[in-house]
């Protein structure tokens, strides 16, 4: 079958299972794949030789009962591998090779999938475009010098140009729905506490959850299912009672009452995305669903207060990579010449950027007027959403406020770059589940996705809502490989 | 009970017509009793080759999670409870951002606002009476790995064993006066601890540190003068040292009309001075800020008083009790009650010396022949080499007359080695006590008999001659004669 690659993930388990695959099979083509599309850079680090190992081993004694039998995966490289080099798509951790496994990848290896690589990102997942990568831009499969979007934008390239199958990517403001967004993808951001954050490289504590991205809804359905879990290693994991997500997975939505917040009709929000937002509400309703417009009062504040407490967290969390224990040391007189050679050669310009950022809102002084009101803003924030969901469902909004854009075109411009995350990072604040699916494109033919947002572990109600729009919108991706050629 | 006193002795510093009075508040580092770490599963044994008791938490690797060891939390409320404190339903942990090389995460997890602990009060037992002092606060915190610069002329070299031991940091009020205060509070505060089973207080070892906050001012005035804090003291003879030092520098600057800065400085001590680690200006800003891997701690009513079940007698109770039921003094139910061990091995001895027994012969002896032993040998009283039981074996012995104190120095002596049986001893080296009137009247008529001339002085008013007599008896005997017996029977003879 020559066409391996193109298969959905449900497709590939089925061909396993029935045995017309082998895992080696689609394994190699994977990888074929991978090799040939190295002017995406998709990613920072492969691990074919042992995929193939992997997949032959897997093919002697295959276990069928596994929801992933001998499926290859490549995943984001935020998230710690045991004996495969994990960056961050930092400078900082160029040469670390962590002894450990994340208990999301975890999850994903007990369920038979096997590692195919780590895919590039921005460095500590902060950027919206991939552009902040030590290892180099990230090519949209969509278009030439294209962005992904970011910071999971190897992932969101990696599943849209087919390297592999399925993938996931963590988001802390809009990480994995920004990207699945600009690539045509579906990315789903799960409640604060789903996942694991348990052997991920720590971007911002309170906002950070990792998240499946996939072809469709019924792929992503599927991996959410495999990587939530209860971890006793991650405080703040939320033992909560998960549901077997692809198997109840429905499109009967009928008299589900959905959510049109106004505040997030934004002022220049092109035409074309207030078009496809007013598209989606016909497909709901023709799903049968009710839509009712609401109010999330203060969404303006949201970007603002996301920029004072995930800067805040991040300035913290980053302290631990100063040169002494792993990772990259450069040369210095003393200990302190030490640490300012080491973070400032080791930290790219947009994580020194948040990292003063966070510890200006932090000193004292200035703590009250920044990280606390902040808190207190994420407090109403949260609130906003509580109320509304006395009312509806689901929330439905645009995913971002543009397409994606060219590469370089925002480098220079943070707020403006900042300003991607808009319809995201409310999400991330309140800690409740979100979803971007493909709807549309736009007059370039670049694909444009709307987000459906849902009650706190009400991810089985989002994904219903999104199987069922799918399902009408019908969307295509047009791909033509123009980076293999 | 003695009554609260308020005429404590007075520890005034003099310079022409000012007297000074000293204001400490101490802020004690207590390691929490733990087989592993606050937020890791690493064990926390003392004294290990360096690095051989790091997980990856404690070295702070990327993506690792601090996980709240739920019995460091117990002992944390169990001090609280035994500081008559306030317990905290709720209580947060804070990061505390610094850089250096022996914090791996570059901050510390501590409690800032919310204390697991809130205000409490510990007895003092002075000389003159009982002193209250408040307790502010007391929170969990880690304690951070240990830099090593003297190994290497070129290098500094790190060891993380004790990164992430939790300490309990319990934070007086500015209630101590003097450097005899600070050091009966230490030991109280120890005391207190290990009889919860806590702290191990071990000083030597660490496991009991504190920063010093001194000021000072005119006798009788109502407002507080500039502090400074002395880091990191970790011997009660330094902290009394460092007060005093530091106390006398700081009158001498106001006495010169110089002001005084509040800093932090450093005890050395070699020279025995205090100097200046840092000033105010330069003092850290340590963007204290929640942790957000760590959810707030919350505890219920039903955890706590599951906690107070297992509380055990503390020193205060103790102290009345055996002033009450075994009539002590005050001074000696303090001395028995400081210790958990020595309090359990007086039980002990009074519980094995069964009915008719002589308590206070038992305290004289602990306090005086077996604290001796224990000095010399250098020994805890839990390590001592003569059991409860044959040592309350030997004080009967006494009480019913079988052997004289003296000769019971001599059994105590042998019983040392070996923890021996007084009773055997007595018997194997036949020192037991003459109280046979007869065969001691014969003994006596012999002395007299000998010493007529002594006899025919005494007679004649030369008192102290008597003490010559006892003295010829009990030679003669062998230390063994029942000196009683011998005073007596020498009175009528002579």
């Amino acid at each position: 079958m020559s066409d391996i690659t193109k298969q959905t993930l449900t497709d590939l388990v089925k061909n396993i299972k029935e045995k017309k695959l082998s895992s080696e099979e689609i394994t190699k083509d994977f990888i074929l794949r991978s090799e040939k599309s190295n002017k995406l850079n998709s990613y920072i680090t492969n691990d074919f030789n042992n995929a193939l190992l992997k997949a032959k081993k897997f093919d002697q004694k295959p276990n069928f009962n596994l929801k992933l039998p001998g499926i290859p995966i490549a995943v984001k490289d935020l998230f710690c591998t045991k004996d495969v080099k994990t960056t961050a798509g930092s400078k900082i951790l160029n040469n670390f090779v962590p002894t450990y496994e994340s208990t999301v990848t975890q999850n994903i290896w007990n369920e038979g999938g096997i590692l195919l690589g780590k895919l590039n990102c921005d460095e500590f997942a902060m950027g919206s475009s991939n552009e902040t990568s030590f290892f180099g831009n990230v090519q949209n499969p969509i278009d030439k010098n294209l962005v992904p979007g970011g910071s999971s934008g190897g992932s969101a390239s990696a599943v849209c140009a087919q390297l592999t199958p399925i993938t996931i990517g963590t988001d802390t403001g809009g990480s994995i729905r920004q990207p699945a967004s600009f690539t045509g993808i579906v990315g789903l951001k799960p409640t604060y506490g789903s996942c694991s954050r348990y052997g991920i490289v720590a971007f911002a504590s309170s906002l950070d959850q990792a998240g499946p991205m996939a072809q469709n809804v019924k792929d992503c359905a599927l991996l959410q299912e495999i990587i939530t879990s209860h971890d006793v290693k991650d405080s703040t994991s939320i033992d909560f009672k998960r549901a077997l997500y692809s198997k109840e997975l429905n499109k009967n939505i009928k008299g589900k009452k959905i959510g049109i917040p106004k505040e997030y009709r934004v002022d220049g929000m092109p035409k074309e995305i207030e078009e496809l937002w007013e598209k989606g509400i016909e497909y709901v309703k023709d799903c049968g669903a009710e839509v009712i417009n609401i109010s999330l009062p203060h969404t303006s504040y949201a970007l603002p207060t996301y920029y004072i407490v995930a800067p805040a967290e991040a300035s913290s969390n980053l302290a631990r990579y100063d040169g002494v224990k792993y990772g990259f040391r450069a040369k210095g007189e003393n200990l302190i010449d030490m640490y300012e050679k080491t973070r400032s050669e080791g930290f790219g310009a947009e994580v020194q950027r948040r990292i003063m950022i966070g510890t200006y809102v932090l000193s004292s002084g200035y703590y009250d007027a920044y990280y606390l009101k902040a808190q207190k803003v994420r407090k109403l924030i949260k609130n906003d959403f509580d109320e509304a969901y006395k009312k509806v469902d689901a929330i439905l909004t645009p995913s971002t406020p543009s397409s994606a854009f060219k590469i370089g075109e925002k480098k220079d411009d943070p707020v403006s770059m900042y300003l991607n995350d808009i319809f995201t990072v409310p999400v991330n604040l309140a800690g409740l589940p979100g979803i971007s699916i493909p709807a549309g494109h736009d007059s370039k033919g670049y694909p444009l996705g709307l987000q459906i947002i849902g009650k706190a572990f009400d991810e089985q109600n989002i994904l219903n809502i999104a199987y069922a729009m799918e399902d009408k919108i019908n969307f295509k991706n047009n791909i033509n490989d123009w980076w293999i050629k | 009970m003695d009554k609260v006193s308020n005429n404590k002795l007075d520890y005034l510093i003099t310079r022409k017509d000012n007297q000074y009075e000293i204001i400490i508040g101490l802020e004690v580092h207590a390691q929490v009793t733990s087989e592993s770490k606050l937020f890791s599963s690493s064990p926390t044994k003392f004294g290990a080759e360096p690095n051989t008791q790091v997980s990856l938490v404690d070295a702070a690797f990327p993506g690792m999670l601090p996980v709240i060891n739920e019995f460091c939390i117990k002992q944390a409320i169990k001090t609280g409870i035994g500081l008559r404190a306030k317990i905290n339903k709720r209580s947060v942990f804070d990061r505390k951002n610094y850089f250096y090389a022996d914090l791996p995460q570059g901050y510390q997890i501590s409690q800032f606002k919310d204390p697991i602990v809130g205000e409490g009060k510990v007895i003092l037992d002075m000389p003159n009476g009982q002193k209250e002092v408040g307790i502010e606060r007391l929170h969990l915190e880690q304690d951070a790995g240990k830099s090593i610069h003297d190994l290497d002329p070129q290098n500094t070299f790190v060891d993380l064993n004790r990164s992430g031991v939790a300490l309990m940091e319990i934070v007086s009020k500015p209630d101590l006066r003097s450097p005899d205060e600070v050091s009966v509070y230490i030991k109280k505060l120890r005391s207190i601890m290990r009889y919860l089973g806590t702290c191990d207080g071990n000083m030597q070892e660490g496991s009991l540190r504190a920063d010093v906050n001194v000021s000072v001012r005119i006798k009788g005035s109502k407002n507080l003068g500039t502090r400074c804090e002395i880091k990191n003291v970790n011997s009660i003879k330094f902290m009394q040292m460092a007060i005093d030092y530091e106390a006398n520098r700081q009158v001498d600057l106001i006495e010169e009309g110089k002001s005084i800065d509040q800093e932090t400085r450093l005890f050395d001590t070699k020279k025995n001075e205090t100097r200046s680690m840092r000033s105010k200006e330069d003092a850290h800003d340590y963007r204290y800020f929640p942790d957000p891997d760590l959810l707030p701690l919350e505890v219920s009513d039903e955890f706590i008083n599951e906690i107070k079940k297992d509380i055990p007698e503390l020193p205060d109770d103790k102290k009345k009790r055996f002033i009450d039921k075994f009539e002590l003094s005050a001074y000696e139910a303090t001395i028995l009650v400081s210790d958990i061990d020595i309090a359990k091995y007086f039980e002990e001895v009074v519980a094995k010396m069964g009915k008719n027994k002589d308590i206070k012969l038992a305290v004289n002896w602990i306090t005086s022949e077996l604290f001796a032993v224990l000095n010399s040998k250098n020994l805890e009283i839990s390590q001592s080499p003569v059991s409860a039981k044959n040592f309350a074996i030997l004080i009967n012995l006494i009480k019913n007359g079988t052997i004289s104190g003296k000769i019971a120095k001599t059994v105590f002596e042998l019983m040392i080695e070996g923890d021996k049986d007084p009773q055997k001893i007595v018997e194997e080296k036949g020192l037991k006590q003459q109280s046979d009137p007869k065969a001691l009247e014969a003994l006596i008529d012999k002395i007299i008999n000998d010493n007529r001339e002594k006899a025919v002085e005494y007679k004649q008013g030369k008192v102290k001659l008597f003490g010559f007599f006892v003295g010829q008896a009990m030679k003669a005997s062998g230390g063994k004669a029942n000196p009683q017996l011998i005073n007596e029977l020498l009175k009528k003879k002579l």
